[in-house]
């Protein structure tokens, strides 16, 4: 008796479902609880054996409604808010807004320098933060376990500064419009110092356990390419656009917070594979320690507030002694601010790529429409093209590469 | 370039030293082309496109949404925005999918968050959005709804058993 006829492959029984029209493809849900896509997205793969003929992805599952609630509140109500965009670099979202609604009311040439420099310094450990947990979760879907424990392991590090500075672990909400919350705390600069030596050896280890793994190599190198025509016809951004040659970051090509005054580099990949852009994103990670150690050097005196009398808190100090100080206080706390009308963008380099604050006002103290723009939004309607013709297990690969988060995704 | 689109230009808008041009609603594909393609400018790079709601200033403009397509020149280091204002909510824009793969999902979340259709938009769906939900949030006067939490039972008014109830 053969028991084994009955077992047929899952293709065969898609054609015989299909009927007579033709169709060889089966249709596979990929998600929204499956661990490798980065949170809650849901892919939609058509599949003929095991080639991805069409991938759809769908999103929403995170949709909080994030764009329409900041136009109910005042601006600096709106801060908390932004960290919860893309939370694997809460920084860099408050950064993005602030520098908004600073141009809007036209303060830039207000804000002290040492505000530029520490905003630089946090936003960067703030990148650092964000490649490490892309690293980890990333080398996790290839099957590499135990680098996701070693980067998290240094980003606990990176989360103790922010716990130094703003007395929060993730959602730090540090920056504040014209300036910060506090000034850093006294042995930060030991820290941080600290920090530097400690992962620049520690990246030299992830090097060693991925870069020449033959492994690693196989499931990366010409997966999920994308010329550097596609990829500026797709709309990447980031480490995704730079991988495939595209030298165009916004800290360079429109610098902000005074990012033309530090040395560093842009990494750019040649492939625009998979492993072109996870080499970007070791390089970055490089580049951003040495950013955060000339900012940390070189880190100017001053107060960590401007001087804007009725849009930046003033000095704690003044509250308690001066009368009009205090009455500032009062009326920026429970009235806001007013904004000049007129709308502004202004974008900044996250982690993922290019995030960046539209900004519509109408003069009054509540903005008329707040619009981020979402680099993980514009880089995942590019999987469906980047993944056709690979395999399933490719697709991973590729989510991990284009390193998107869903809080940003949705909004 | 200017010269070439004088007729399609309503007006032009620097604030705080960024540029913008508004231009007719029927023209934005050709225009954008025209603005990738020169030599010189090579505006191929779409970042964004976003949609703005000015109900609340409806009075001093008779357009109520505008949309907003931010564009840059990765040569030139130079980023530029092309507005278009439509007035009407039947209003359509001819869509960029062709031109720019990326403006597919920027569009979908457009019309899905504000309402303004796409002409020739190949799959203009919900994309963010709950499939259930009704409208389109972004607009004014889709009012936020805060959820207010009753106490269903207390002391006083303990929990009402329907003995009928299979579930009870």
């Amino acid at each position: 008796m053969n028991t084994t006829s009955n077992i047929r492959p899952l293709y065969e029984i898609a054609q015989e479902q299909a009927g007579g029209s033709g169709k060889r493809t089966m249709t596979l849900s990929m998600g929204p609880q499956h661990p490798s896509t980065h949170g809650v997205l849901r892919l939609e793969l058509e599949l003929d054996g095991e080639t991805v003929v069409k991938c759809t992805p769908e999103i929403g599952y995170l949709h909080t409604g994030i764009e329409k609630e900041m136009e109910t509140k005042l601006y600096y109500k709106s801060i908390p808010m932004t960290d919860r965009i893309d939370y694997m670099s809460p920084m860099s979202n408050n950064l993005g807004f602030c520098l908004s609604v600073e141009k809007l009311l036209d303060i830039e040439d207000a804000i002290p320098d040492r505000v530029k420099w520490i905003r630089v310094l946090m936003t960067e450990l703030t990148r650092i933060n964000s490649h490490l947990v892309w690293l980890g979760t990333h080398a996790l879907d290839l099957g590499a376990m135990s680098v996701f424990l070693y980067a998290f392991r240094e980003r606990e590090l990176v989360l103790d500064m922010y716990e130094m500075v703003s007395g929060q672990r993730m959602m730090a909400t540090y920056f504040r419009i014209g300036g910060l919350m506090d000034d850093v705390p006294k042995g930060f600069d030991k820290t941080v110092r600290k920090f530097i030596r400690t992962l620049h050896d520690r990246i030299k280890e992830y090097e060693d356990l991925l870069t020449n793994n033959r492994i690693f190599q196989m499931r990366t190198i010409d997966i999920a390419k994308v010329s550097a025509q596609d990829a500026i016809k797709l709309g990447l951004s980031g480490p995704s656009l730079r991988g495939s040659g595209i030298d165009y970051d916004v800290r360079k090509a429109f610098p902000y917070s005074d990012y033309d005054k530090f040395d560093f580099e842009i990494p750019v990949g040649q492939n625009g594979d998979v492993y072109s852009r996870y080499q970007v994103r070791i390089e970055e990670m490089r580049q951003s320690l040495h950013i955060v150690a000339q900012a940390i050097d070189g880190l100017p005196e001053g107060p960590f507030r401007a001087h804007v009398p009725g849009v930046v808190l003033p000095p704690k100090q003044d509250v308690l002694t001066k009368m009009e100080a205090m009455i500032y206080h009062f009326k920026i706390i429970t009235d806001g601010f007013k904004v000049p009308e007129g709308s502004v963008y202004v974008p900044i380099e996250s982690g993922k790529g290019e995030m960046g604050y539209f900004i519509d006002s109408d003069g009054s103290n509540i903005p008329n429409r707040v619009r981020v723009r979402p680099p993980s939004f514009v880089n995942l309607s590019a999987l469906g093209e980047m993944v056709k013709g690979h395999l399933v297990a490719d697709v991973v690969a590729t989510i991990g590469s284009i390193d998107i988060v869903l809080g940003e995704v949705d909004r | 370039m200017r010269g070439r689109f004088s007729a399609e230009i309503v007006s032009e808008y620097v604030h705080r030293g960024q540029l913008s041009f508004y231009v007719h609603p029927d023209s934005i594909v050709k225009i954008l082309t025209a603005l990738r393609d020169e030599k010189s400018l090579r505006f191929d790079y779409l970042a964004d496109i976003c949609s703005v709601d000015h109900l609340r200033k409806k009075a001093k403009t008779n357009e109520r949404y505008e949309v907003v397509y931010n564009i840059v020149s990765i040569p030139n280091s130079f980023r530029m925005f092309v507005r278009i204002r439509v007035s009407a909510e039947a209003q359509k824009i001819p869509t960029l999918c062709n031109e720019w793969p990326c403006a597919n999902w920027l569009e979908r979340e457009v019309w899905d968050m504000m309402g303004i259709e796409f002409k020739g938009h190949p799959n203009l769906t919900k994309i963010v959005t709950a499939d259930d939900l009704e409208g389109h949030p972004l607009r004014k006067d889709f009012g936020i709804k805060y959820e207010i939490q009753h106490f269903t039972h207390t002391k006083d008014d303990p929990i009402e058993v329907v003995p009928d109830n299979p579930f009870h």
